[in-house]
Order: structure tokens, then sequence, then C-alpha cells
């Protein structure tokens, strides 16, 4: 056996990984948590070669995302739209749709709830806002049909065209905003006339929060329980995960991919819709800030499961409320944003953790 | 290395999955210059113990030795770099790249500018030393299964595997395509290679093999040498018990006719056509099996008569009701149900659990939108006792399940509706004795019931027992319809190699 206690000795120590069967429960837990504090400790290296204090820094992160009743309520007007478009994300990826349109899809739902708001000012609230919702849904529906027809009938791959879609409807918004929309009394800005009173979403308080946050979360819960507990959202789990066993089984592929791609599109619009009725009560240039492109790290981050997404925005949120707050210590905005993007980096680095077992081992070792 | 040396002795390997012992400190020994079958029911451990072998599961605990050193396999890659290539059952090949492509691929030998005429002219000196019949400028997706898997073989040896492992060969094979792949691996034994297979057929065991180990519940209980044994021993010590091998009974009268195709054609998936002129019928309570080579239109005949693929002409009449070119959804409604050839592509979902994967086909039968969930898990729960399904927990993804046991999980739930045509392609594929006793039982209980079936096989000795009448098919036409005799076993088999009726003098 002294051969082998050589070998222990002299053996290479190398990297060494294979793959879960099934992701461990706790691991998805404790790695995310880990990834963060990996993310922070990079992060505060950098903050520290430049001159601040990194606890200092991460302290008023914390503090101007959680820490006051108007920080969480600032976190939360982040996170509807996050969450509202997540969900719609999270929906199309379900069934292996790419659909990474949501940005587009929410200014097509703000288009569309702007011109109900614009063009009938007088209407009462109850229906002025029901109008706008629908409005905004459908809108954002249409917009996620347009690349679903072409995918459904001729296999046409959705990722390129949901994403030039886009900037078609960035661009759509610009030019009128710009043009014909744009608000006389607005000192030239991008910005339509705002809204009347009875086009805008109720609030919570004093704060922003408006009813937007409801529309998450009951889409939330009715998104899980017609994945989990209706027939048709079996039909969308079987075509996600095997669509030779779908088409077996009789089930209309085609019909699911417009059905959940118009559905996808339509959470975004909604996204959209309640963030000019709630927030901006306006249309204007640069509406979403991205949102759409977020919601895509947000429906991975919670790995397509409805409630998760309603956390994780929530976070995603914070993460954005705080980077504002440090701006105001002298903080470089360039700086805030790396920070943000280390952070999500390390996220999603740490999702191949909870897929792969990583271990050492020494060449010639014996296990 | 010398012929009979050690070559790989796996030591105490033990595995298991969340507490199911798949393999139970079982002791594994490989020699040079030897062909070695691994035997023993589904679920026995027979894919553990070789994939931790090639480095796709690390065991537990226990040691794995090659030529007499400790060493530890990370991963496929680094077990071919110990030497060590494994053959899977699903092949592993780009369809449209090039034999040659193909083999280059990967290796890690290949460099970054290779050379495609050094790679041709190695992979030929290869083919010929074997008795391989490759092309190599061959487009993978043109060739066969056999030809495909001759592939895989010559990759795993221009990356200088000396031990070669298979799991399930021949399963996809045509008898004189097993004949081929076992004079190859007796020429590689011979060049000093240790030959491992994994198979439930003992036909072949005894044909193709020097030496036989047999799992049994994840435990090694026999390792022997094949010329000192036999069938029956073979089978005790997989089962552990004596076989009662009580004789399968055919009952009952066939009744009306469920099935009728009438002059139907249609096209394979590279535009060509693959069914000619097919005109038959079945019926109630009548197997109908159709022997051939595969790769002749048994797979769009399934097909077809299923509503997955469109004919180009004729007609198809179930119950006197037209459905030519229908939905699969109302083929189902009809009553038709389908056995496929690739039932975790096809008739499951990998991942899935067993309720959900028993819901596919009746799932629209809950009332209203919502899906009746304990009335699913209920009648998962009895499925799994009735027949027998061996699983850890309904609630987990079935691709953990051993191959038999998702083989009897896909008939339980196909034979529940109570089918009037059943249609199933190789229903005993990678099947163990056992469990292929008691599928080619429910076949016949289902046609005592009145199910018209329609049985595919490759297996003539299958088609004999179970068959009321055999049509042969080549090259996509149906050469000829036979009651199923003995006295009719030449002729159909000259049928399956395309010889006409009047040739044969029938
Ligand atoms: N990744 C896994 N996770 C959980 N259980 C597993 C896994 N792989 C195999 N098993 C279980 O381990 C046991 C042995 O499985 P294995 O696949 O080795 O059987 P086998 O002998 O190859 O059977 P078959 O002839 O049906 O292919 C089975 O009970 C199986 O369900
Ligand atoms: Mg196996």
């Amino acid at each position: 056996m002294s051969n082998k206690q050589a070998e222990l000795t002299s053996g290479k120590l190398t990297l060494a990984w294979e793959k879960r069967q099934l992701p461990s429960p706790w691991l998805s837990v404790a790695i995310p948590i880990f990834s963060v504090f990996m993310a922070l400790f990079l992060s505060g290296a950098f903050l520290a070669a430049t001159g601040f204090n990194p606890l200092e820094i991460y302290g008023a992160m914390l503090d101007g995302a959680f820490g006051s009743a108007y920080g969480i309520s600032e976190t939360l007007v982040k996170a509807i739209p996050l969450a509202l478009a997540g969900l719609g994300v999270a929906l199309a990826f379900r069934m292996l749709l790419w659909n990474i349109g949501a940005e587009g899809q929410f200014y097509m739902g703000a288009f569309a709830a702007s011109w109900v708001a614009l063009t009938f000012p007088d209407l009462p609230t109850q229906i002025m806002l029901p109008a706008m919702f629908l409005a905004g849904a459908l809108a954002g529906g249409l917009w996620a049909l347009i690349p679903a027809i072409p995918r459904a009938v001729l296999g046409v791959n959705e990722t390129i065209t949901t994403l030039m879609l886009n900037y078609v409807a960035i661009l759509w918004v610009d030019y009128l905003v710009y043009g014909p929309w744009r608000d006389p009394a607005g000192f030239n800005f991008p910005l339509t006339a705002p809204f009347s009173a009875a086009a805008q979403l109720p609030v919570y308080g004093t704060t922003r929060v408006h009813f937007g946050l409801i529309f998450a979360l009951v889409g939330a819960v009715i998104i899980y329980i017609v994945l989990q507990r209706t027939k048709w959202g079996y039909e969308i789990r079987v075509i996600g995960e095997n669509q030779a066993a779908a088409r077996y089984a009789g089930m209309s592929i085609t019909k699911n991919i417009m059905l959940v791609m118009f559905l996808s599109g339509g959470f975004a619009g909604l996204a959209g819709m309640s963030e000019v009725s709630g927030i901006t009560h306006r249309l204007q240039h640069g509406i979403s800030s991205g949102y759409g492109y977020t919601a895509i790290i947000v429906a991975w981050l919670s790995k397509l499961n409805p409630f998760m997404i309603i956390v994780v925005a929530f976070l995603l949120g914070g993460l954005l409320v705080g980077g504002y707050n440090t701006q105001t210590m002298g903080v470089p905005s360039a700086t805030v944003s790396m920070i943000q993007g280390a952070i999500l980096f390390f996220l999603l680095g740490g999702e191949l953790l909870t897929r792969y077992r990583i271990y050492f081992t020494r060449k010639g070792e014996n296990s | 290395m010398k012929k009979h040396q050690v070559m790989v002795e796996m030591k105490k390997i033990t595995k298991s999955f969340s507490g199911n012992l798949a393999n139970d400190k079982v002791d594994f020994i490989a020699r040079c210059g030897e062909v070695h079958a691994l035997l023993g029911e589904n679920g026995a451990g027979k894919s553990t113990l070789m994939s931790a072998l090639t480095g796709l599961y690390r065991p537990d605990s226990g040691e794995i030795r090659l030529r007499d050193k400790t060493i530890e396999l990370k991963s496929p890659r680094d077990a071919i770099e110990h030497g060590i290539g494994m053959v899977h059952q699903h092949f592993k090949l780009v369809k449209p790249f090039t034999v040659t492509e193909n083999i280059a691929l990967g290796a890690s030998t290949t460099p970054f500018l290779l050379n495609m005429d050094k790679v041709e002219a190695e992979i030929v000196s290869l083919a010929e030393k074997y008795g391989m019949k490759v092309d190599p400028r061959a487009k993978v997706w043109q060739l066969s299964v056999g030809e495909q898997q001759r592939v895989e073989i010559i990759k795993m040896l221009y990356r200088g595997a000396e031990i070669l492992i298979l799991d399930e060969p021949t399963a996809v094979l045509t008898p004189q395509e097993v004949d081929d792949l076992f004079e190859t691996l007796g020429q590689m034994a011979n060049a000093g290679c240790a030959v491992i297979f994994i198979t439930h057929k003992f036909k072949e065991v005894m044909a193709g093999s020097d030496t036989i180990t047999v799992l049994r519940n994840g435990q090694n209980v026999a390792t022997v040498k094949t010329s000192e044994t036999d069938q029956n021993k073979l089978a005790h010590l997989m089962v552990g018990r004596e076989m009662t091998a009580k004789p399968l009974e055919k009952k009952g009268q066939p009744g009306e006719v469920v099935l009728k195709l009438d002059e139907v054609e249609a096209f394979n998936d590279k535009g060509m056509l693959a069914l000619q002129s097919i005109s038959t019928e079945i019926r109630a309570g009548e197997i109908l099996g159709i022997a051939g080579v595969a790769g002749n239109g048994q797979r769009e005949l399934a097909e077809i008569v299923t509503g997955l693929r469109e004919t180009s002409a004729g007609k198809i009449i179930i119950l006197g009701e037209d459905y030519t070119d229908r939905s699969p959804k109302e083929y189902i409604s009809a009553g038709v149900a389908h056995v496929p050839e690739d039932r975790l592509g096809t008739g499951l979902v990998p991942n899935l659990n067993a309720v959900d994967n028993i819901l596919l086909k009746n799932y629209r039968n809950h009332r209203g939108h919502f899906l009746d969930l304990k009335e699913s898990r209920k009648l998962a729960e009895k499925m799994v006792e009735d027949f027998q399904i061996k699983l850890s927990s309904i609630d987990d993804p079935i691709k953990l399940m051993s191959g038999g046991n998702l083989q009897k999980m896909l008939l339980a739930r196909e034979f529940h509706s109570e089918p009037k045509l059943i249609v199933t392609v190789y229903p005993v594929r990678g099947l163990d004795i056992g469990a292929t006793r008691a599928v080619r039982q429910l076949l016949l209980e289902q046609r005592e019931q009145g199910a018209a079936i329609l049985l595919i096989s490759e297996d003539l000795d299958e088609l004999m027992e179970l068959a009321d009448k055999i049509a042969v098919m080549y090259e996509g036409e149906i050469m000829d319809i036979l009651p199923p005799t003995y006295d009719n076993l030449e002729t159909i088999g000259l049928l399956m190699a395309g010889s006409k009726c009047e040739e044969v003098g029938v």
C-alpha cells in the first residue's frame, strides 16, 4: 500500500465536475447567497481601490433599498414592472420560446394604454382603467404574436425576431413623443400631455406604490394555478419538456405557441400599461429603462417559478434603488452599474453550481 | 498486453441514488482478449456499473484499477484518455457531418488544423482490421442504425480505446448485423482489447461472449465462463428463482374489422416514398404481426395509423369511419393506443413525474378546465401496483427509472383506456425475460378483450408466438401476408430480404 500513499501525496490537484441528476435543494438557496457575497467582495476591492469605503457604500445601498418605508416603497415601484414582465418571459421560456422581446411588448402596452387615456380623456375611472388594462395587455400580446406566427407555422427562430421588434416598438414610441403626441406645454421634452386623473392607477397612501402590484401578485397566482392545475397548463408543461411526446399525445403545438406568446406579451404589455398609468401618468421617451431585459434575468434566476419571480423582482428592484442612493454619495453611476452587473454575473454563474457538482481531486487518488 | 491478463478491475463498487442502492459492493473484472457479457434484469444496475467505469457517475465507494493501478475517472473524457470507451444505446453522432468528421470531432489527438485525408486513411485501416464496412465520406444521416453503430465503435478505437463497453448494442440491429457485430467484437478481443457488452438476450450471450457476469439487485451474483454454463442456469442466476414458463395462450375469436388500410402511401422524413400501396385489415381480437428488417417502412406505418404522419394516397378506415389524415387527437379519441419505438423520446416525458406521465393520454377526459389531481394520483398508484412497476416515488422524474419499468408504465397507460386498436413497435426492446413475458402476456390479454393489435417486431419468434397472421414488409411494401406457422419461416426470411412471392414459390 506504500505505492498508494506515494500517489496520494504526489498526485496533481485538479478540478472536476459531474452533472447533477436532480438539483440539490439546499444548494439552490445557499449558492445564490454565496454568489452575492462573492460579487460584493470583488466589487468591494474595486471600490476600495477607487477610494471609497465599500462597507459604507453597501450600507447605503441596503439602507436606500430596504432601510426605510420610503426605500421599500421605491423598491416595490421598480419591482412591479420587473415582476409583470418577468412573469410573461417565464411563461414563454416554459415552452422553450425564447421571447426576449418583453422590452418591445412593454413599450407597445404603454403606447396602447396611453392612446386610450389621451383619446378618451373624459371616461370615468371605472371604464378608463379597465379599458387601459385591456388595451395594454392586448397590444403587448399582439406584438408578441407577430414573431409567434412565423415561429409556429414555419419554425422561424423567435429569438431574433422578438429582439428586432424591440427596436421597432421603442422607435415607434419615440416617434410619437417627439412628434404627433408631444405635449405642446411640455417645453419640447419628449413626452405626451399628462393623463386625466381618471387614467391614473390608485396608489398606496402617499407612496408611489400603485395598483400594478396587485396585477403582479394576482398574475403570479393565476399562472401558478393554470400551469399546475389546468389541462391547458399541463399541455404547456409537456410541450416545454418534450415536443414529440406532446404531438404523440395529440396536443396542438402551433396553437399553443401562439397562445403562450400572446399571453407572454400580454404580461409585458401590462407592465407598460401600469408604468404609464401608475407612475409617469404620461407616455415618454425611455419609459422602460430596460425592464424588459432585466425581466429575462428575473425569469431565469427564479427558475421560471411564478412566486420566486415576485421575490426576485423585489430583490433586483432593491438593487436598482440602492444604486441610485449611492450616487448621492459621489459614487459614479458607472461604478454602481458595475456592482449591479457583478451581482447578476455571479448569480447567473452560481446557477451552474446547482446543476453541476464541482470538486477537487488528486490525479491517482483513491476515493 | 497478454491474453487473459486483467485489464480492468472494479472492486466493491457501491453507488446509491437517493437511498436506492443501484450497485452494492460489485466486483467486476474484464480481461484482455475477452468478450464479457453483462447480464441482469431491468434495474439490476448494469448501466450504473458501466457508467462508473466510463466516468459518468462517481461511485460512492469502491476502487477501479486499470492494469494494476488505481485510477479515478472524473468524466467520460477522462475515461477515454485511460483507454475506456463506451458506445451508448443512443448514438452521439452529428447527423449532417461525414463519418470522418464525426470521428475526428472532439478526439484529443485531433490537431487544430486537421488533415482529413490522414484521418480518413486511419479510419479505413481500423475498419479493415476489425472487419467493419464503412464509407468514411458518407454523411451520418444517410447511414442505417447498424452502420452508425460501427461509426461509434471506430470513433472509440480511433481515440485509443482498449476497453470497449457497449450498452445493449444489439437491441437496434438486424440478425445479420448482430452476427457481424459479434464477429467484429471477437476480432477486437483477439487484438488484445477487453470488450464488455450488456444484453438481455441469452442467445447472443451464448454465441458472442467468453465470460458472463450476472447482476441481480445491484450485486454480482456470478461470473462464469460461457462454455461452462447454459441458458437455464443463467436465467436462474438472473432472477434468483425457478422460472415457470407457462406457455402463452391465445383465446377468443376475431370480430369486426377495426383497422382497414386501402392502398396507403406515405413519404418518410427525407421525402422519399416509404410506404407503397399498403392494403390490409385487422379485426377485433386479432394480432397482425409486421415482420421485416428495420427501416423498411415499419416506423412510417405505425405513424400513419396513429395520425402522426400524413399519407400521400389511400385511405385509413377505423371501425368503418374514414380517418385518413386526421389529427393524432382524433385517433386517440377513436381508441387507438400507441406504444412507440422511442419510449423516452416520444411516449414519455422524462422530466415529469409518473403522475404527469400517466395523465398524458387521458387528461382531456377530466371534467372542465381543471385536472383532477387526486384522481390522477390514485390512478398512478393503482397502475404502479397492478403492473408491478419499480420506482422510488411517483413524484420523481421518470428519467430515473430503468428501461424495463419505463416500458411497463407506458403499457399500463396505453392499455388502461380499453383501446380498440393497439399499435406497438418493438414492444419488448431492452426488456429482460421476465418483463418480456409480462408484456407478451398483456398483449394477449388485450387481444382476448377484443383489441385489434398491430405488432411491429424484428423478432420472428415473437411474431410466431403472438401473431394471428404475419405481413412481411420490404422497402415500404407488404410482400405477402402469411399464417404464423414454422413451415412459413423460411419463406418469411426470404420475403424480408426482398424476394418476390413467385420466386419463393408460394
Ligand atoms: N440517476 C439516477 N437517479 C436515481 N436512480 C437511478 C439513477 N440511475 C439509475 N437509477 C436506479 O438504479 C437502479 C439500477 O438502474 P440501471 O439503469 O443501472 O439498471 P439496468 O440494469 O441498466 O436496467 P435496464 O436493463 O432496465 O437498463 C434502478 O432501480 C434505477 O431506477
Ligand atoms: Mg440500462
